[in-house]
């Protein structure tokens, strides 16, 4: 009897190197005369460049060459932007270094290349810069008046677009309730905690680069793009990669320079960024105005909701930048049922940072967009805000269900989540000691929070990309490979950094294949040994790259059946398949599919048209996303003296679908809600009136620590998706989509008898305090 | 340049080094300890952190020089005939590492902790740990290891 490796809490195979500190960092690589960059980045947000002198720096020992902008402007190209979301978006020239003009402070200028990082880093000093000041543009609202100083000489509107679904003018109008709210999403730095780094390698003719990356697949193409270096002649290599929760789903100046600079010099060139230069200089995420207006009947059901973005592009349109707000176009209705849905969004440019995919990306931003407006609507019409869910939402025998916005979702329960998260939660019981302090008028006042979420897994169908006027595919590629003696070797083009994806793939093929766990390997994330794939992000690892390793394996179990037919001269009709065994119906005739794979390697004696080797690869198109959704419950304590919210509990009833590793899927949820709640209540990235990020280190940007935050509790139903052989839907972004608006609604819910209907994120105590000091200099009084 | 003599997981090392070289870029860039690495340049994530003569240090907050004559502990030395040590271990049953880039100083510290309080409450642990941030596992099950690595460290020691 065999046990069924998928749903087993497997412990990971990866763990090994990572606890006992033989892991292969991009930082920890070294090639003989490797040599160091270091890049002297700009200390304004607006400026022309009018001298760059870097003689000062090519004398000092230990500096190979220095540059500026200017010297490398033949050869380094242009960043790219893959996402050109409209006909008529602006996608300006951008520049790895800056020639002459900066547009965000962190800019690099020039850059020194010595023997080891210290010298580099003196070197920087000796370089002289003269600059031009122009002014800042920071304000996305004043950036589109007609008299705003320009980012780009095209304007500071990257584009704008509308779509309407349904008919909202009619939905709107005569609604007996309609509710209108301005959220902000502020900017937030992903920081993962391996900061970048890059090694560019040459032997004069091939190059390799080994990165911090998620996209080896995508960043091998871009680079070749970007350098004129053809592409067989570049091989790009993510080693161990420490996260990356978008910020490595980027092609980087960085990146483009250490190979630029390895092709000039002809000797490998390393840079590390350190901490506070990547809070300057890796993407940011989120940084949108949301205008919400929501129209409604007078007991709680939805007519009609209009969607105005403004969305910060930053200085330069990154990879993804522009369609990072468009992943949430399709996601604002969520799992509700309307008449009618407007969305518009305008991408705006600023002298800062650019800003693109960060964990979720767009769907956060929808989901809090939503999930707010949901609570306003209950309290508007005094209901349970569940109450005003339960009106709306799409019922679990509505299911396959098609949305205001066009999407079809496949199945799900909503109420079955809800029901579950409710009694875990012991929500009756929360809401008489809320009524209780609010009686009472204590001070620190109970807030519940409800976020019911869905979202859109598995990046993507090719072919709603190119409606989407994505630059690239959505597929994934496997390969699977029986060794002569036996043992599996899985080839994928997901590029896992800590999602255990050789833990999770090695569980599906031991079950598919009926080998033991502990014989399959999984190779990852390097162009020359999985030349095919479209790499990590936007939870497709599993409802993509997982399916293209399982259709591989079907395809091996054919061949070994044939092959099997041919060895017990039998009719391949006549053969069962158990447990890695071929068995003649009705006999012990058998063959194991180790016995097999080593037939088919001596090649001795194989039926006619058979080719040598059990392996095969399949390249997998999904032809439509997954849909994962769930109920996440908070309840905070706000002290109204303080303005300091605690979490006193949380949790989390997801529905991901079939579960491969509870243990995996647990993390994942985990980190999720943590990285959610941080945005809550704690991180953002601040820009002064002139443009200079505040925010540079983790003394300044604040990181949740152990210590604030509580334990989670967890649970699941399991609702299949149907568009899969699997079932599985995809959780890598569902915490953090789910758990920010479950706590603003929280905090929201502990002040609405001060009469505090928002609190802009993060809710620090010190926002909280200020807006209680305010109503109670309006008079409200609980 | 000041020559310093410093013992790394077993090993005794006499270097010659610029007074400004900080002891994580002794570790991973002149003697190869590359298990130690860095996550910021602040002292705000503790991913750097070793036991220097028993108590945990963040390697880049600390001089090359201040290490002389002193015994330094990293990751790579933790374990002891080819096995990990107990908090490792814990580690990997209760999967409280993801992508693993803060792992190394999160169970230094974790064994650190275990100083001064041998059966910490999940509070104890979570104050304690205040100093090594993680951005993968929100932390729920760093704390289950912690927990399940002191028990059965303090039945190592009670057996022993």
């Amino acid at each position: 009897m065999t046990v069924q490796e998928i749903g087993r809490p497997r412990r990971r195979k990866e763990d090994t190197k990572l606890l006992t500190g033989r892991t292969q960092w991009t930082d920890n690589l070294s090639r003989p005369g490797m040599l160091h960059v270091m890049f002297l980045r700009s200390p304004m947000a607006h400026a022309r460049i009018t001298r760059v002198d870097v003689s000062g720096a090519r004398d000092l020992p230990g500096v190979v060459a220095a540059f500026s902008g200017q010297d490398l402007a033949d050869e380094q190209g242009s960043l790219p932007c893959a996402w050109p979301v409209t006909e008529d978006i602006v996608i300006p020239d951008h520049p790895p270094m800056a020639v002459s003009e900066v547009r965000y402070v962190g800019e690099a200028v020039a850059c020194v290349i010595a023997t080891d990082r210290y010298r580099a880093a003196d070197a920087l000093d000796a370089i002289e810069v003269d600059y031009e000041p122009l002014p800042a543009v920071l304000d996305m609202e004043e950036a589109l008046a007609p008299d705003s100083p320009k980012v780009h000489e095209a304007g500071n509107k990257a584009y704008s677009m509308k779509t309407v679904s349904g008919d909202i003018e009619t939905a709107f109008r005569g609604a007996p309730v309609v509710i209108e709210r301005t959220f902000r999403q502020q900017r937030l730095i992903p920081t993962a905690m391996e900061p970048r780094a890059v090694l560019a390698d040459t032997d004069g003719e091939s190059f390799t680069v080994y990165s911090s990356t998620q996209i080896p697949h995508v960043l091998r193409v871009m680079l070749a793009v970007v350098t004129g270096i053809p592409e067989h002649k570049l091989r790009v290599i993510a080693p161990d990669v420490g996260g990356g929760f978008g910020s490595k789903l980027q092609v980087t100046a960085e990146e483009v320079l250490c190979l630029v600079l390895a092709r000039k010099l002809g000797r490998p060139v390393k840079w590390t960024e350190s901490r506070s230069e990547g809070n300057l200089t890796v993407h940011h995420g989120r940084d949108q105005i949301q205008r919400l207006r929501l129209a409604a009947d007078a007991d709680g059901r939805i007519r009609g909701l209009k969607v105005e973005l403004l969305a910060d592009m930053g200085a330069y349109l990154l990879l993804l930048t522009p369609g990072v707000p468009l992943l949430g176009a399709s996601m604002f209705n969520a799992i509700y049922k309307m008449d009618a849905y407007e969305f518009a969004c305008t991408g705006v440019f600023t002298t800062k940072m650019p800003t693109d995919a960060y964990r979720g990306a767009g769907r956060p931003e929808a989901t809090f967009g939503i999930e707010r407006m949901m609570d306003e609507l209950a309290a508007e019409l005094n209901l349970d805000p569940l109450e005003v869910r339960r009106r709306n939402w799409i019922k679990h025998e509505e299911f396959p269900y098609t949305t205001i916005s066009g999407l079809t979702y496949d199945s799900g329960n909503y109420e079955a989540a809800t029901e579950r998260a409710l009694s875990l939660f012991g929500y009756d019981k929360l809401r008489a000691e809320q009524a209780d302090r609010r009686d009472r008028g204590d001070p620190v006042q109970l807030g519940i929070g409800v976020s019911t979420y869905t979202e859109m897994c598995g990046l993507a169908p090719s072919r709603l990309l190119a409606e989407a006027r994505f630059g690239a595919g959505g597929w994934e590629h496997g390969a699977v490979r029986m060794l002569p003696t036996g043992k599996v070797e899985v080839v994928t083009g997901s590029s896992p950094h800590g999602q255990g994806h050789v833990t999770s793939w090695s569980q599906i093929v031991a079950d598919a294949l009926g080998v033991p766990f502990e014989d399959v390997t999984v190779l990852h994330g390097d162009t020359a040994i999985a030349p095919k794939g479209m790499d990590t992000y936007g939870s497709r690892s599993l409802v993509v790259g997982g399916i293209a390793v399982l259709k591989a394996c079907e395809k091996v179990k054919d061949k070994a059946r044939t092959l099997a037919a041919h060895l017990l001269e039998c009719s391949p009709d006549d053969l069962e398949f158990e447990a890695g065994t071929f068995k003649v119906r009705g006999t012990d005739s058998a063959k194991t599919i180790q016995e097999l794979a080593y037939a088919a390697f001596t090649a001795h004696d194989l039926p006619d048209g058979v080719e040598p080797r059990l392996d095969s690869e399949v390249t997998f198109d999904p032809e439509t996303y997954s849909f994962p959704h769930g109920t996440h419950l908070c309840a905070v304590e706000v002290d109204t003296e303080t303005g300091q919210t605690r979490i006193r509990s949380y949790v989390a009833v997801d529905d991901i679908g079939k579960v491969i590793n509870p243990l995996i899927v647990n993390g994942q949820l985990h980190g999720g809600i943590a990285q959610g709640i941080a945005q809550a209540l704690f991180e953002e990235a601040v820009y002064d009136a002139e443009g200079n990020l505040l925010t540079t280190t983790m003394a300044d940007y604040l990181l949740p620590s152990a210590a604030d935050l509580p334990g989670f509790t967890l649970d699941r139903t399991e609702t299949p998706s149907t568009t899969n052989p699997l079932g599985v839907k995809g959780v890598g972004e569902a915490g953090t989509i789910a758990s920010t608006p479950a706590v603003v609604n929280a905090v929201v819910d502990a002040l609405r008898p001060y009469g505090i209907n928002d609190v802009q994120m993060p809710c620090t105590p010190e926002r909280i305090w200020r807006a209680l000091q305010e109503r109670a200099q309006e008079g409200v009084r609980p | 340049m000041p020559r310093i003599t410093v013992t790394v997981d077993g090993v005794k090392y006499e270097e010659d080094v610029e007074p400004r070289l900080l002891l994580v870029h002794l570790l991973r860039e002149r003697l190869g300890k590359t298990g130690t690495p860095v996550g910021c340049d602040t002292s705000n994530c503790g991913a750097c952190t070793v036991m220097l003569d028993g108590k945990s240090v963040k390697s880049c907050s600390v001089l090359a020089v201040q290490a002389d004559g002193c015994d330094v502990v990293t990751i790579e030395g933790l374990g002891a005939n080819g096995q990990m040590h107990p908090m490792q271990r814990a580690f990997h049953e209760e999967h409280a590492l993801q992508c693993g880039y803060c792992t190394p100083g999160m169970v230094m510290a974790a064994i650190d902790l275990l100083r001064e309080d041998p059966e910490p409450s999940e509070e104890t642990i979570r104050q304690g740990l205040e100093g090594n941030l993680c951005r993968c596992t929100g932390y729920c099950n760093i704390v289950r290891a912690v927990r399940k690595g002191a028990q059965e460290m303090g039945q190592a020691v009670s057996t022993s």
